[in-house]
């Protein structure tokens, strides 16, 4: 009771403040960002910018490649990742619960999920590149980015899963139901929109990631679209760190105007996130 | 003691095929009448959780077609002991059973005995109502027969009419069947989910504190229904409540610490017991 006078309203006040400072200062810094990236993107964006091909002349240099890349990365990856890291909540959260090796896979994959990007480039590049003969490829630069976001896909799914009560499975198992049965059409479902939603903001993530696709071999100067998963590509980000690192200074703008189009592809992914999610739980009330 | 049930009953268990291709339920002319066949007959029942121990050894005959009440304080077992008839309780990591249970005269721990198809013939209501909240109520009826994909498209109607008018929920529901079964209230959720229970076409229905998250009048409900499945089912109901014992029950176990203290008629239980235990409990001196 002592705190109820005029002083507890000072301290809510202040409190209330303070958490609103919280919210404006990382955004309003963020949009200091976009407005001076955006600045620079104005005179280059356009149709032509997202349909032209690099060209030594920054004028009619263009990300296509990049930006065609990067979807390719992204539906690979989430192809790739998807059902390893569904399929691996689903053991670890169903039918391995409480065992020693759960116990130790739990303990890796969130170490896992902490390693920096670059140590799993390295890894996809003697993996996947070397060993597996995969090459400089497309499907190379996918695995590794599947391997980044795997840890974070499976704790996500993990989340989802535990959120669905145990009176449902029960009521599931009562009704003579077999643990797959209950599984498939009863956790799942339900655990559904949050396994999506995690999965892809993490593939969103790895969307922006360079440094694991400059190990991997990622091209930075493309004049094809890949037409195989065994074909070299290039991607958004690494087309962005190509332009910054040129001495010429108008290829700034492009560097700028790929920012664009990169945070616009993620945005867009985060998007379909929150649409499919949204529509997934008013069907499910 | 009487062996119930159909001659092929020991089959029943280790068969595949749908409840429903079963041959029609043998309609006792002994409903009434003071001999009931026996059930379930518990022998030396034991369970743990790890290494605590929650039952000690039970020994009681369930009769069929009669309500049985389960009544005793919190965490004498009575829970864990319903969970022992359709195998739930092993579903907890770590938990475990000893000692017999014969439905029908077969051991239903016995080896090549399928729980799965054992939970279909004897179904269970839960303490809160759980209707699966991504279905409709139809699909909550049959949820049962479309998990185990044992739904002919053809019967879904019929089925799921019979079941909800068997819960005396049909009037109720009757235009609104596509509706969420999570929007109904809390004692219509509840005879949902014995409709959903009883569209598998159970032998047994076990009711694990069944009313004690509904409020009075939803509870009589409730009990009505108790009164009218009994002609059809086996019921064994768990409650901590003493008046719902009476009022629905035929006989009444009251167990202590995992202990069987008495087991007897439920109106001799409650107007003579025989034990001092039982006593203390039902005139409200512990518990």
């Amino acid at each position: 009771m002592k705190h109820t006078g005029r002083r507890g309203v000072v301290i809510e006040r202040l409190f209330v403040a303070l958490c609103l400072g919280a919210v404006i200062v990382p955004l309003g810094l963020l949009l200091i960002l976009f407005a001076d990236v955006l600045s620079d993107a104005v005179q280059r964006l356009g149709w032509a910018f997202l349909t032209s091909f690099p060209s030594r002349k920054a004028a009619l240099a263009g990300v296509y490649p990049a930006f065609v890349g990067t979807l390719y990365l992204s539906f690979i990856t989430a192809g790739l990742t998807l059902p390893l890291g569904v399929g691996a909540a689903i053991y670890l959260e169903e039918y391995e619960r409480r065992g020693r090796l759960a116990n130790l896979i739990e303990l890796n994959i969130a170490n896992l999920a902490g390693v920096p990007s670059v140590i799993y480039g390295l890894l996809g590049l003697g993996l996947f590149v070397r060993i597996a003969g995969m090459g400089r490829s497309l499907l190379a630069g996918a695995a590794t980015l599947a391997l980044l976001v795997l840890p974070i896909v499976i704790m996500a799914s993990r989340e989802a899963l535990r959120t669905v009560p145990l009176s449902l499975r029960e009521g599931s198992y009562a009704l003579g139901a077999t643990r797959w049965q209950t599984i498939r059409q009863v956790v799942l479902p339900m655990a559904f929109p949050g396994i999506l939603t995690g999965s892809i903001l993490a593939i969103s993530r790895a969307v922006g990631e360079t440094a694991p696709l400059i190990v991997v071999g990622a091209l930075t100067y493309v004049t094809f679209l890949p037409d195989s998963l065994g074909a070299p590509f290039t991607a958004l980000p690494i087309q962005i760190f190509n332009w910054v690192s040129r001495p010429q200074a108008e290829f700034v703008l492009n560097a700028a105007a790929g920012i664009v189009v990169l945070l616009g592809t993620m945005l867009a992914l985060n998007a379909a996130a929150i649409f499919l999610r949204n529509r997934y739980q008013k069907r499910t009330y | 003691m009487a062996s119930a049930g159909a001659p092929t009953a020991p089959e029943k268990l280790r068969m595949t095929q749908s409840a429903h291709s079963r041959p029609g339920r043998p309609r006792e002319n002994s409903v009434n009448s003071e001999e009931a066949a026996t059930k379930f007959r518990v022998r030396r029942l034991a369970a743990w959780f790890g290494s605590q121990q929650v039952l000690h050894g039970l020994d009681l005959d369930i009769s069929k077609q009669r309500v049985t009440a389960i009544i005793g304080p919190s965490g004498c077992g009575k829970s864990t002991f319903i969970r022992c008839l359709n195998r739930m309780h092993e579903l907890v990591p770590s938990a475990r059973v000893g000692g017999e249970v014969r439905l029908d005269d077969e051991d239903i721990y016995g080896p090549g005995v399928d729980p799965v198809l054992l939970r279909r013939r004897v179904g269970m209501v839960f303490q809160k109502p759980n209707p699966f909240p991504s279905m409709s109520i139809r699909d909550n009826v049959l949820a049962g027969l479309r998990l185990t994909h044992q739904l002919a498209r053809a019967h879904a109607n019929e089925i799921n009419e019979k079941a909800l008018r068997s819960a005396a929920l049909w009037d109720e529901v009757k235009d609104r069947l596509d509706e969420p079964g999570a929007g109904l209230s809390g004692g219509q959720q509840q005879r949902l989910c014995i409709a959903r229970a009883l569209a598998v076409e159970p032998d047994v229905l076990l009711m694990d504190e069944p009313c004690s998250a509904l409020d009075p009048i939803a509870t009589a409900r409730i009990e009505d229904l108790i009164h009218t499945l009994r002609e059809r089912y086996t019921i064994v109901i768990v409650t901590h409540n003493m008046q719902q014992a009476a009022r629905v029950s035929d006989r009444t176990a009251f167990l202590l610490t995992g202990e069987l203290v008495e087991y007897a008629p439920t109106d001799r239980i409650f107007t003579a017991p025989s034990d001092k235990r039982t006593e203390d409990y039902i005139t409200g001196k512990f518990g």
